[in-house]
């Protein structure tokens, strides 16, 4: 009894999801992120392209270790050959910094906009064009209309959008698929080795729609992400200093 | 095709302009004067005075003793050609060639322009009347060459429009002054007794040009048609130029677009014809009033496709205001360049980079809308130093030069400044140990070794940086440096980045 009415609701949500415009996404279509694990939070197991994804960034470490984990993604929806923008109003990025994600950087367009305002209005133009791989916009605060006019400029075009929230007063409620934070963890390098090692950090999926929440510890580790499990001493940690 | 001409001569222009300006003149007579050599010289009359007999060159103290009442007013010096130049610019809506032809005519090339008013008795009759009806006295006259069309305006008796082919007839009988000669040799030509142009054209040339000079053979030429005379335009024309004039004045946005929608049609049905497309194009309202409202856009790549030009202009018609109606629009495409056609082959949905013709049109209307110089792509460049180590792409299609180094570790976020940062540090070439970055310590966990960036010493004097990457006891990843050797008095250590 429990079972079919399980069945019933998991049914009825998918409905409604594709009500509110969110198509089921066609794995072989995307193909891997290369998420590993974290892909399965979502719904069908698949991460979600053609859609909005909400990062928090509170410092500006935060927005470093997000940059990493975007460019690592942007890598993957970036193979096709389609070009990324690239909103702000206030750019810290270093963009050759992205070519250590194997994301080359003169295929990202930076937009340096005047106001918050221009940055929403530039990305749902650029969210009307099909063909790019991804959009990529940093603000600080979008109101419940603003990203209901972002999801439905995607629903056509079927473009990645991210929303980079440096800062943000408050987190209310949107329509983007997911609220993801990423924060950085201490690097683990094998027994004995000096020096600072790859960069690891900690996923906190806050909100997926229709999907499960959670927190991951991933790695980029020799041009792809490896999620991590378990807790690996740390044998360098005394050892504070090369050379 | 058969090249037409008309001449129009403003014969009071200063003072019915003046007139215009002070309605209580219309009934006064009065005369512009300037000094010339110590002497008070009238330089223009209105027609009340001219016909009490003043004229122009005379003094200004002769002139009030033949007319006791005249109203004498200082010459404004120039205005004669900023009036010329604006009425050449009202002008523009019966040719786009119109010249201004100093001190007080304009000289309009119609070539193929009559038609569009019925002929060319309506077309000179309705540039006549509607310039009288502003308040302007005007003869004009219409013939084969600018020299015979200047001639027939000024001393024509007959009529004055001349057919093709028959100028040299009707100048016969006009006296020399009609050849826009100099006074020296109009005076000898009087004492020689020549007072029609007919009494000396058989002469030989030879013997016309030993008397007369060679600028005399000149000028009879370009009123007989021999001699080519260039006009020096008001607005040189585009290469690739659209006109659109309208019936009825516009005043709709409706009928903005339909009009910009028609020229667009017009323009890339030719350029797409020639394999070219746009680069930037102009478009130009005239208004009733005299206005005229111009925008521009701009694009990436050329382009020819007419969906795409009217975006980017429908982006700006609502900074078009047509008040009382606009009564010509003109497209001007300023630059043109070769289409890529593989830009074509390109397009589609899926796959596409940076050639995309999709992507070039989204980052014209952003261009339009918010500069295109808020539009930024990197290129990578083989210099050592953080800030200078990319530059800027000039357009779309710029391939990268050089590779993009992955060898040395570089931040996700690098500070547009340093900021200064308080460092402990165990060693002299020791990483930091902790340092304070706005307030909060930072305890260095893990550290990587030096990496020593030295300036261009081509291009500037100063300190090297020895950059560390460092990572505190929460993993938090840092790009710190030390300007300058550790000894020194004025090495100051500075955060830079930060790492993903």
């Amino acid at each position: 009894m429990l079972a079919a009415k399980k069945d019933i609701v998991k049914q009825l949500q998918k409905q409604i999801l594709q009500w509110e415009g969110f198509a089921p996404p066609s794995a072989k279509k995307v193909g891997n992120i290369g998420l590993g694990e974290i892909e399965s939070a979502f719904p069908n197991g698949v991460f979600p392209t053609g859609a909005i994804h909400e990062m928090v960034c509170p410092t500006p470490e935060h927005a470093a270790a997000t940059g990493g984990l975007m460019a690592g993604i942007l890598q993957s929806l970036m193979k096709q050959g389609g070009a990324c923008l690239w909103i702000s109003v206030s750019r810290t990025l270093f963009p050759p910094a992205l070519s250590t994600f194997n994301v080359a950087p003169d295929r990202v367009i930076f937009i340096d906009a005047k106001e918050e305002k221009q940055v929403l209005w530039v990305m749902e133009q650029a969210l009307k064009c099909e063909g790019l791989a991804a959009v990529i916009a940093e603000v600080k605060e979008i109101s419940i209309v603003q990203s209901r006019r972002l999801q439905l400029a995607v629903e056509s075009s079927r473009v990645t959008g991210f929303l980079l929230r440096h800062d943000p007063r408050k987190l209310g409620a949107n329509t983007c698929v997911a609220r993801w934070q990423i924060s950085p963890l201490p690097s683990i390098l094998a027994d004995g080795l000096p020096g600072v090692g790859f960069p690891r950090w900690e996923v906190n999926l806050l909100r997926v729609r229709n999907g499960n929440p959670g927190s991951w510890k991933l790695e980029w580790i020799d041009d792809r992400f490896i999620v991590r499990h378990e807790q690996v001493t740390d044998g360098v940690e005394e050892k504070r200093i090369a050379g | 095709m058969n090249r037409r001409f008309v001449s129009i001569w403003f014969r009071h222009l200063t003072t019915d302009w003046l007139t215009l300006r002070r309605p209580e003149l219309k009934t006064v007579p009065f005369v512009f004067v300037a000094a010339i050599r110590n002497k008070v010289v009238i330089t223009a009359a209105n027609s009340l005075a001219e016909s009490q007999g003043v004229v122009q060159g005379m003094a200004a103290a002769d002139a009030k003793a033949i007319v006791p009442g005249l109203e004498v007013i200082p010459d404004i010096p120039g205005q004669e050609e900023k009036l010329l130049k604006a009425l050449g610019a009202w002008c523009i809506r019966y040719s786009p060639q119109v010249a201004v032809d100093l001190p007080n005519g304009l000289v309009l090339d119609i070539s193929g322009c009559a038609h569009l008013w019925g002929g060319e008795r309506g077309y000179l009759k309705e540039i006549v009347t509607r310039l009288i009806s502003k308040g302007y006295d005007v003869r004009a006259a219409l013939t084969d060459t600018v020299g015979a069309s200047w001639a027939i305006a000024r001393y024509g008796k007959i009529k004055p429009i001349i057919e093709p082919g028959e100028h040299p007839d009707a100048l016969l009988t006009l006296p020399p002054a009609a050849l826009r000669l100099d006074p020296l040799i109009l005076d000898r030509l009087q004492k020689l007794g020549f007072y029609t142009i007919k009494s000396f054209i058989g002469t030989g040339r030879s013997a016309l040009r030993r008397r007369f000079g060679q600028d005399f053979i000149l000028r009879l030429d370009q009123a007989l048609g021999n001699e080519e005379e260039v006009l020096q335009l008001l607005q040189p024309v585009e290469p690739y130029t659209e006109r659109l004039p309208c019936m009825e004045p516009i005043r709709t946005r409706t009928g903005i677009e339909i009009a910009i929608k028609t020229l667009l049609e017009s323009l890339c049905k030719r350029l797409a014809a020639e394999g070219k497309g746009v680069r930037t194009a102009t478009l130009k309202c005239y208004r009733v009033d005299g206005e005229v409202i111009e925008t521009a856009i701009g694009t990436n790549l050329a382009s020819n496709q007419m969906v795409h030009l009217f975006k980017l202009f429908e982006l700006k018609i609502e900074l078009i205001k047509p008040r009382l109606g606009i009564e010509l629009f003109t497209l001007e495409a300023a630059k043109v360049e070769e289409v890529d056609p593989e830009q074509e082959l390109l397009w589609s949905p899926e796959g596409c980079g940076l050639e995309d013709t999709a992507l070039a049109e989204l980052l014209d209307r952003l261009a339009n809308k918010i500069g295109a110089d808020k539009i930024h792509r990197y290129l990578p460049q083989e210099r050592y130093w953080p800030e200078q180590s990319f530059k800027l792409a000039t357009s779309l299609n710029e391939k990268p030069a050089a590779l993009w180094r992955k060898d040395r570790p570089r931040p996700s976020l690098l500070l547009p400044r340093p900021e200064k940062i308080e460092v402990t540090s165990l060693l002299p070439d020791n990483p930091p140990m902790l340092f304070i970055y706005k307030g909060t310590r930072h305890v260095i966990r893990k550290a990587d070794d030096a990496e020593r960036i030295e300036r261009e010493w081509w291009e500037d004097q100063g300190l090297h940086r020895d950059y560390y990457v460092v990572e505190d006891e929460e993993g938090r990843r840092y790009w710190v440096f030390r300007s300058g050797h550790y000894a020194d008095a004025d090495s100051t250590w500075y955060l830079h980045g930060f790492f993903a």
